[in-house]
């Protein structure tokens, strides 16, 4: 490039000098497109075609297993708990650290994103270390018939451990940014607390709250690492989704793996499609970009 | 409303604060604090001449010498791809652009056993991209090459996430400024331009490194797991809870967290830095 530059007459350089070449354009989209297709597209599609490999009616009866069907009960139960728990979550965390200045509060969102720089895998090992048969509440447990490891339960706090910190995480910038002011308003105006939170905050917030739902959602549903720590694979009983493709990809089966993960692919997709219409419809609406993980 | 002495709180109109504090230090605790303190309490009960005998064992050092070599690796691949894809996406208008800006997100969305089994079909030595590589004796499935990989895709939007907002903030002013007082254009871009992105980059990179190091299911599927070569220090756990040797997890797993933390802790610090020195980041 600097060679040829050297022959452009005077008259061009400031135009060329603040932007690339038409040809280095090209080059370096053409760069990016190659390396996103073999590392993000490829394995998508992938996914579709392995699953598809013996064509629409096997992978329909693959749907069907009754195997299949209860690690997708599973998963959806589990979701059912560990999202709306830490939407909760995130609501109240937000609440006390975006309008109210307290001692400590740097240090709580640190403690809150702790799960993110945690390995899924150390996330369920906690839980079988506190639970488990040689963990510390162990023998008190089972002396009491409760089982947490290899059971529900385990499976439950494991994936809210690790999606802990996904709706505080988009809620939190985007309450800061907003204030206190309209809250002040409705509460001089007479309105109760719980009110001022239900109808000024909560409308306020409502579309990040979904955005940081959509995501925990995604994970809580995919979870893979912790969930396979605490729940001893226990066929039909504790086999979540992505265990399950796990267990039928050992066994060689792999165009029923290939099925059930055609189906979190699915889920992962409109996911996406949710979230970049949420970008694009209500971008002022959502926490500032640069926060995002 | 009586849950922190008025000194340590500044006073406000608005009600909940006890309540709402109160709710989540139960829930942080029940689901982070006490069960992160279980896996420390059982750690110092193993006593220094045990547990340096397990982290000195040959096979927890070569898996934790390739869980975080291998995600150095995929940090730095991703650093400099992440940096491109943030730099087109920003500054280039070309058809299917919103597209792929949407797609960067997907290793967020995918879940990481589906990635795992679809990379190991592409590069396994059967597979589309494996059997070509293949053909000039590279195996890249079921060697370190593949964890790499694999990391890639877990890594990427982290990187590119983190850029892609602080490239759009850079003023094209100080482009011209550059171009007007002589700079050749890839002066502009490496000695004016990138220099404000660099302490986004290092997030990013910092961010997809403790990522990869952590990462479990898209890696176990295309690793082969051969002890000492190409088994990553989370699976070791995984087996060494499996055999029942708690002890054995905890350690690997103290050392790790170790290491996330010290991350942790760094991530925090160029943010800090890159504040002072550029602004909000």
């Amino acid at each position: 490039m600097a060679m040829s530059d050297r022959f452009l007459p005077l008259a061009h350089a400031p135009e060329r000098a603040t932007s690339e070449t038409a040809f280095t354009k090209v080059v370096l989209i053409g760069i990016a497109v190659l390396f996103l297709v073999a590392i993000l597209f490829l394995p998508l599609v992938t996914v579709f075609v392995e699953a598809l490999r013996k064509g629409w009616g096997t992978l329909f009866e693959n749907f069907g297993d009754p195997d299949t069907l209860s690690a997708i009960r599973l998963t959806l139960l589990v979701a059912a708990i560990a999202v709306p728990f830490n939407a909760v979550v995130g609501l109240a965390a937000s609440w006390c650290i975006a309008k109210f200045e307290f001692k400590g509060r740097n240090l709580l969102l640190t403690l809150i994103d702790l799960p993110f720089s945690i390995s899924p895998v150390i996330s369920g090992l906690v839980y079988v270390l506190l639970f488990g048969a040689q963990g510390w509440l162990g023998p008190w447990l089972s002396a009491h018939d409760i089982q947490i490891i290899f059971a529900v339960p385990g499976i439950v706090l494991a994936t809210v451990l690790v999606t802990f910190p996904f709706v505080a995480r988009e809620l939190i910038p985007l309450m800061q940014s907003q204030g206190t002011s309209e809250e002040e308003a409705a509460l001089m105006l007479g309105a109760s607390g719980w009110h001022t939170f239900f109808k000024v905050t909560l409308p306020n917030v409502k579309w990040a709250l979904l955005y940081g739902v959509l995501l925990c959602n995604a994970r809580a549903m995919g979870e893979f690492g912790a969930v396979s720590v605490v729940s001893g694979h226990i066929r039909g009983l504790t086999n979540t989704m992505p265990l399950h493709i796990e267990i039928l990809y050992n066994e060689y089966n792999f165009v029923g793996a290939f099925a059930v993960a055609s189906l979190l692919t699915g889920l992962a997709l409109i996911t996406l499609l949710a979230k970049t219409l949420l970008e694009w419809r209500f971008a002022g609406e959502l926490a500032a970009k640069a926060h995002r993980h | 409303m009586t849950f922190l002495p008025s000194s340590l709180r500044r006073p406000s109109a608005l009600p909940g604060f006890g309540l709402a504090l109160g709710f989540t230090l139960a829930a942080l605790g029940v689901i982070v604090l006490v069960p992160l303190a279980a896996l420390v309490l059982r750690a110092a009960s193993i006593g220094p001449a045990d547990f340096l005998a397990i982290a000195r064992d040959p096979r927890t050092l070569a898996a934790l010498r390739l869980s975080f070599g291998a995600a150095l690796i995929a940090a730095l691949i991703n650093t400099v791809f992440g940096l491109l894809v943030a730099w087109v996406l920003v500054r280039y208008r070309f058809p299917g652009r919103r597209f792929i800006d949407a797609a960067v997100d997907l290793p967020f969305a995918l879940p990481t056993a589906v990635a795992g089994i679809s990379m190991a079909a592409i590069y396994a030595p059967n597979g589309p991209i494996g059997s070509i590589a293949q053909n000039f004796g590279l195996k890249i499935a079921y060697t370190p090459l593949g964890i790499v990989l694999a990391l890639v895709f877990i890594g990427l939007p982290f990187v590119v996430r983190t850029v892609q907002p602080v490239l759009e903030e850079v003023e094209s002013d100080i482009e011209e400024a550059s171009a007007l007082l002589g700079a050749s254009r890839l002066r502009t871009v490496f000695q004016v331009v990138l220099p404000h992105v660099y302490p986004a980059l290092l997030t990013g990179f910092a961010l997809a490194f403790a990522r990869g190091v952590g990462e479990y299911g898209s890696v176990i599927f295309i690793a082969g797991n051969i002890p000492l070569v190409s088994e990553i220090a989370p699976l070791l756990i995984v087996i060494k809870l499996e055999e029942f040797d708690y002890g054995g997890a905890t350690v690997i797993a103290t050392l790790m967290l170790a290491i996330s933390f010290a991350m942790l802790f760094l991530i925090n610090a160029i943010q800090g830095w890159s504040r002072t020195e550029y602004g909000n980041v």
